[in-house]
């Protein structure tokens, strides 16, 4: 209960700061129009924002260790997050630095456009590219190479757990973390960018077609789509799943390549209905009746008049669709159901990894891995909204 | 008498590329209580931004940067937000241009009527709903007691923009901002609209403000006339000065833009074969027809004019022509030989023989391809030319739309101007070496003097190549400047056609006067005259619906 | 009146045959599975005459059409059959099975109850931030919300999970990490159980629904009419409540519905991590063991969840639809 008494305090104290700090911006700058036209709200924004970038700091510079000896995790923590974000807007800024200087006149002036949290995504998306591609030269150990010891902790400290052979750790049965996520980019980034490419190929031809030619088959598709859409993606994935287990064991096919199929069909039903708005857009344009009357065939009308034009909005969505495939992939490897063993994968290895964190109170480092697993998905589908968001804000010109 | 609202130095800047441009340079007016002043420019010459920083208010993205507007001793530029909202629709009003647009939805027309008076506690509710009324009445609204309980889109466009003159009058403000009132309206429609807009601020005695880039309009709703060019002010006189006597180059050329007309051409032989026929045409979108028996001929060389309103059926004629809409009966026949109805049935050939010129330039070109590539693929398509050979047929089709063929070649379309952007439509059509156009109001987008400029290069290209054009349009000053015959259509029908010459002399048939006789003239008295002459009830759609 | 009856009518219909056809879909799919469910239930090891009893009980000697009937019917009816696992129990020895009926009904409950909790939160929480992003565009809220929703879009559902974990059950212990909910708990005591996965639930949702949220009141502020109502000379708030919110509420129904349809997958996972006995967990457990009667009728549910909250922001929106509600 009394958290909530002082919530009411704490909240109705910035009350009244802000309603104190506008008249007394007010009063000093005799009633100059920024604080004589200031809305309530924009100053409780100013006094909440200030209040919590104070906090914040007081708390970065707590220390490490409580009272009582043992450490401080939360603490810890922040720091990390803190020194983290600052990391990444000052590779962001150096890389846009870069970017503006080095390359065509093109990519300059796409850079000079570009706000912190694009270039950031692009480099992340880059450094991702670069460990899944090199990720057998760039790993200190083998994939699923099973070393002396199991459960080592991270951070390389002896007396916390830890191996400076392996900074990251091991995990339960002794495979180094550091190598299995640096295999996971390969393997789990690889299986969903293949598995994006064939929705888009499956959804995107048959959109523009559906488009383009109109008719019963345009009926057809779109009603097979709308009820494939009907139901969850997850959900019926997971439903595909079980069935694929059976007929790969049967089989003998990977699970991992029937995973693969069923997703790429699952989401090219979106991939579909983007694709078909697109072209119908494209489709009633006066340049495509033009073309019409000229006597132009489908294929150029397809390749040569629609395509180009359905390039933009379709980059955008390969990048949410990407990140869509790659978070039911996670989730799928998460539930036990995606990626199989001994294949690294960053899913698999958090619910691998998962209850080390109960232990993070004591060894702040226990933590790490687990949610390093976890992250490394964030991180690249942050990246890639990032990316989109920048895409489509572009395209979508000045609208705000 | 003191001025009521005075503009002084006005600098207003836009945000692009997060970095704030100007959109207007220096801007200066005054206006006295009961005066009307014609504020007039292309588009792009900033006129809504000033009419709406008369009242104080930029649109987002868009600020002040300089200067001051005193409304009645207040400068509204520095004044606080407050103090703004106490003028606003109270004492400066503002009528939009979208009437459909401007009205909220989900609100019935007299709620938002009585919102204004009632908030800003000029008068209550009832009182304000019998004004609304009233105001109604002397627009000529059709049952002024019952429209205002509707809902906005119950209501027809022009009517909506008479009820929101009505709303703007709901305070009896001393100032009205008109941002183009009348532009998406059709002649018979604006007519109605602008005589109703005249009596109802001559008779409160109100100051307005009109902006509209339609010179005869303007003519007949200012006391003086202010002229702008991208954000710059040209010149600014008393109405009939300004129209008899401007002074500066851009306004004379303005003014000249409506002198163009092409010499009378002899009549067609008798008994020759024209190029294009359409016999008996009947047409249906669906169940409803649209075209009924609609017949007329093209002949070599000549340009037939279709003219009608919205919805009278003149682009579903080029469709049936095209072939890309299949009559219910009827046919069109080329040179003498009837055509197959759908265009995939046609030859090469014979699609190559009638070429299409459209009204928006922007989605007539792929926005993907340079005018290189636009302009040659007919060139390859249809007469098999490559390389060289190609590049030099671009080249000459280039320099017949008056566009330097080394500057364009490479360039896409975003980068040409609205103007650039249809010549080179029109080059496109010439690269299939055609006999026919079908010209889909193509200038109806433009601005007035380049449009010119597309009426004069279409004129040229017609006597040197021979061309023969169908222009459908809804302007009838068009018409007038380019056509040898014209067909006037309402409803899906043919209500009369023939020469020009004959077409612009009485005696005609009973639509075609009235059309003819609701497009604004030059004159500042000419729609005094007309109301004198006619009654106020027997202009525009009201006589229409007489009909 | 008569023509939004009509429009309402004919997406009922619609939603009712895309239910029936999503059921044949999913039925399919299920008797695709190689050889036979009784061989499946009975492992290698099983005697023909088992297999033939098995085949029997479960209908399985029936043709595929006839047998999608009888299934059919037993939706309809809520006899949901008997899970694989517990026939298989049954058959070896022990006492009394449950039907999937038995097994489904307290886990949907919890799993309503989860939902319900984190929409009590999310919703008003999402719309309320997502109309101030709006209301202060470009701002620096506005940029902080913006980053912070669409990392959180990004970040899988286990992510945000474990770092609530962290912060609120191992270094703050203020929530617990298990949410071991039973019958008969009391209210308060199941709420604080549940409250973490509503939390990362919420976190999940609320980034959407308050982008949408903005997105629609953005375009709404935009159009002509609002820059009328200001020009008018209104008070801000009047602008808002008056003019902006009738038309904004068509679209942030239909971003709410849209959201909780979204919250179907989300409880799958989120129930997994903090093994909250709800549907989700139960459907994944019966997906790793093939028990293919759960599996399906599981997937039935949420499928007709899904279908009725994108139906029901169908409908609303066209209710709040003033140019439907007052037809010409």
């Amino acid at each position: 209960m009394s958290g909530l008494v002082w919530f009411v305090i704490i909240i109705v104290g910035l009350l009244v700061a802000a309603y104190v700090f506008r008249l007394a911006g007010q009063a000093i700058t005799s009633n100059a129009p920024k604080f004589r036209d200031m809305t309530f709200g924009v100053a409780f924004g100013y006094i909440f924002g200030a209040t919590l970038f104070v906090w914040a700091t007081y708390y970065y510079f707590q220390p490490k260790i409580t009272g009582v000896g043992t450490p401080n995790a939360g603490v810890i923590f922040f720091r990390w997050a803190v020194q983290g974000f600052i990391i990444a807007s000052i590779a962001a800024f150096l890389f846009r630095v870069f970017g503006r200087a080095v390359g065509t006149e093109v990519t300059k002036k796409l850079f000079r456009s570009m706000p912190l949290t694009a270039s950031f995504g692009i480099l992340v998306i880059i450094l991702y590219a670069i460990t899944a591609i090199f990720a057998g030269s760039i790993a200190p150990y083998g994939e699923s190479e099973i070393l002396g010891a199991a459960n080592v902790l991270a951070g390389g400290d002896i007396t916390a757990g830890g191996d400076p052979a392996y900074p990251l750790g091991t995990d339960q049965i002794g495979r180094d973390i550091l190598s299995r996520l640096i295999f996971g980019a390969r393997n789990t980034v690889g299986i969903a960018f293949i598995t994006t490419c064939l929705a888009f190929f499956i959804g995107g031809s048959l959109g523009f077609l559906a488009a383009t030619l109109q008719g019963w088959l345009d009926q057809l598709l779109s009603r097979s789509v709308d009820v494939l859409m009907a139901i969850p993606s997850l959900i019926f994935a997971l439903l595909l799943m079980t069935i694929a287990s059976v007929w790969s064991i049967k089989l003998g096919v990977p699970l991992t390549i029937f995973m693969v199929l069923i997703i790429a069909v699952i989401d090219s039903t979106r991939v579909y209905r983007l694709a078909r708005a697109v072209g119908l857009n494209i489709v009633v344009m006066d340049y495509i009746e033009a073309a019409k009357l000229r006597g132009e065939g489908l294929g150029y009308l397809v390749f040569k008049e629609i395509l180009p034009n359905a390039m933009a909005p379709l980059l955008a969505e390969f990048g949410l669709r990407f990140c869509f495939v790659f978070l039911t992939i996670a989730a799928l490897s998460f539930l036990g159901v995606g990626i199989q063993p001994p294949l690294a994968d960053w899913g698999t290895m958090v619910r691998d990894l998962g209850p080390f964190i109960n232990f993070a109170a004591f060894i702040p480092t226990a933590a790490v891995s687990p949610l390093l697993a976890a992250g490394a998905i964030a991180l690249l589908t942050v990246a890639v909204n990032f990316v989109v968001d920048w895409m489509l804000h572009k395209t979508s010109g000045l609208q705000e | 008498m003191s001025d009521l609202l005075t503009v002084k130095d006005l600098w207003i800047e836009g945000r692009s590329d997060e970095m704030w441009n100007p959109i207007i340079n220096g801007c200066s007016l005054n206006l006295k209580k009961g005066e009307v002043l014609g504020m007039i420019g292309e588009s792009g010459a900033g006129k809504s931004t000033i009419g709406l920083a008369c009242m104080g208010y930029t649109r987002d993205g868009v600020r002040i940067s300089k200067g001051s507007v005193v409304f009645d001793g207040i400068d509204l530029v520095t004044a606080s937000a407050r103090v703004k909202r106490d003028f606003l629709g109270k004492r400066i009003a503002y009528v939009a241009q979208s009437a459909a647009a401007s009205f909220n939805p989900a609100h019935k027309i007299i709620d938002q009527h009585t919102e204004a008076p009632v908030q800003h506690g000029v008068s209550g509710r009832g009182e304000s709903v019998e004004d609304g009324i009233e105001l109604y009445r002397k627009l000529r609204l059709p049952n002024p007691e019952e429209i205002g309980f509707r809902f906005p889109h119950q209501v027809s466009g022009g009517q909506l923009q008479r009820a929101m003159t009505a709303m703007a009058m709901s305070c009896r403000p001393d100032l009205i901002i008109f941002d183009e009132p009348t532009t998406a309206l059709d002649v018979t429609t604006q007519i109605e609209v602008l005589a109703s807009i005249r009596q109802i601020v001559e008779e409160y005695n109100t100051a307005a403000i009109y902006i509209t880039h339609d010179l005869a309009v303007v003519a007949q709703m200012a006391d003086r006339i202010k002229v702008l060019l991208k954000g710059d002010e040209v010149e600014e006189s008393d109405t009939r000065t300004m129209l008899s006597d401007p002074q500066k180059e851009y306004t004379k050329s303005l003014w000249a833009v409506r002198a163009f007309q092409r010499p009378v051409k002899p009549l067609a032989t008798e008994g020759s074969v024209p190029v294009v026929s359409v016999r008996n045409i009947t047409a249906a979108y669906g169940t409803t027809d649209v075209l009924h028996e609609v017949s007329f001929d093209v002949h070599a060389g000549r340009t037939v004019a279709v003219v009608g309103e919205s919805g009278s059926g003149k682009s579903t004629v080029a469709r049936c022509i095209t072939g890309l809409l299949l009559p219910r009966a009827g046919e069109v026949a080329f040179d003498g030989k009837v055509l197959p109805a759908n265009y995939k049935k046609r030859s090469k050939a014979q699609l190559r023989q009638a070429q299409m010129i459209y009204q928006m330039a922007d989605t007539a070109l792929n926005p993907r391809k340079t005018i290189g590539q636009i302009i040659g693929r007919p060139v390859q398509f249809y007469m098999g030319l490559k390389g060289v050979e190609k590049r030099e047929r671009v080249n000459e089709l280039l320099d017949q739309i008056e566009l330097e063929p080394s500057q364009y070649f490479n360039r896409l379309p975003s980068e040409l101007s609205g103007g650039q952007k249809q010549r080179v439509g029109i080059a496109r059509a010439l690269a299939a070496e055609p006999k026919f156009i079908i010209c889909d109001e193509v200038t109806s987008a433009l601005d007035q003097l380049v449009a010119e400029g597309i009426l004069r290069l279409l004129a040229d290209l017609q006597d040197t190549l021979g061309l023969s054009y169908m222009f459908i349009t809804h302007d009838l000053a068009t018409v007038k400047s380019i056509a040898d015959e014209v067909v006037v259509m309402k409803d899906g029908k043919v209500v009369e056609q023939g020469p020009k010459t004959s077409m612009f002399t009485p005696p005609h048939h009973a639509y075609t006067d009235l059309l003819l006789s609701s497009v604004p003239e030059m004159d500042p008295d000419w729609l005094t005259n007309l109301l004198q002459e006619r009654g106020v009830d027997n202009i525009g759609d009201a006589a229409v619906n007489k009909m | 009146m008569q023509s939004i009856l009509k429009i309402v009518l004919q997406r009922l219909g619609l939603g009712i045959v895309t239910l029936f056809v999503v059921s044949i879909v999913i039925f399919v799919a299920v008797n695709s599975l190689p050889g036979d469910f009784a061989q499946a239930i009975l492992g290698q090891g099983a005697t023909p005459e088992s297999i033939a009893t098995i085949r029997r009980d479960l209908g399985l000697d029936q043709p595929l059409i006839l047998r999608y009937f009888i299934w059919l019917k037993g939706m309809l009816t809520f006899d949901l059959g008997t899970s694989f696992a517990q026939l298989n129990f049954a058959n070896f020895g022990g006492a009394g099975t449950t039907t999937v009926a038995e097994q489904i009904a307290p886990r949907l409950s919890n799993t309503m109850f989860l939902a319900s909790v984190t929409a009590c939160i999310a919703v008003p929480l999402a719309v309320t931030l997502g109309v101030l992003a709006a209301l202060y565009r470009n701002t620096a809220f506005d940029k902080a919300a913006n980053m912070f929703t669409l990392s959180s879009i990004s970040s899988p559902e286990f992510f945000m999970a474990y770092v609530l974990i962290l912060f609120f059950a191992v270094l703050n212990p203020i929530f617990p990490s298990l949410s071991n909910i039973y019958d008969g708990m009391p209210f308060s005591e199941r709420l604080e159980k549940s409250m973490l996965p509503a939390l990362t639930l919420t976190l999940v949702v609320t980034a959407h629904m308050m982008r949408m949220t903005r997105a629609a009141i953005i375009s709404l502020l935009a159009s002509p009419y609002i820059e009328m109502a200001r020009l008018k000379g209104l008070s801000p708030m009047r602008v808002i409540i008056v003019h902006a919110l009738p038309n904004a509420l068509a679209p942030i129904i239909n971003v709410i519905a849209l959201n909780l349809a979204y919250l179907i997958t989300g409880v799958v996972v989120v129930e997994v991590v903090f093994v909250y006995p709800g549907i989700g967990q139960l459907f994944v457990d019966s997906v790793k063991i093939r028990d293919i009667p759960v599996v399906q009728a599981c997937c039935l549910i949420f499928a007709a969840a899904y279908i009725l909250l994108n139906l029901t922001a169908d409908i609303l929106s066209i209710i709040s639809n003033p140019r439907l509600r007052h037809p010409k």
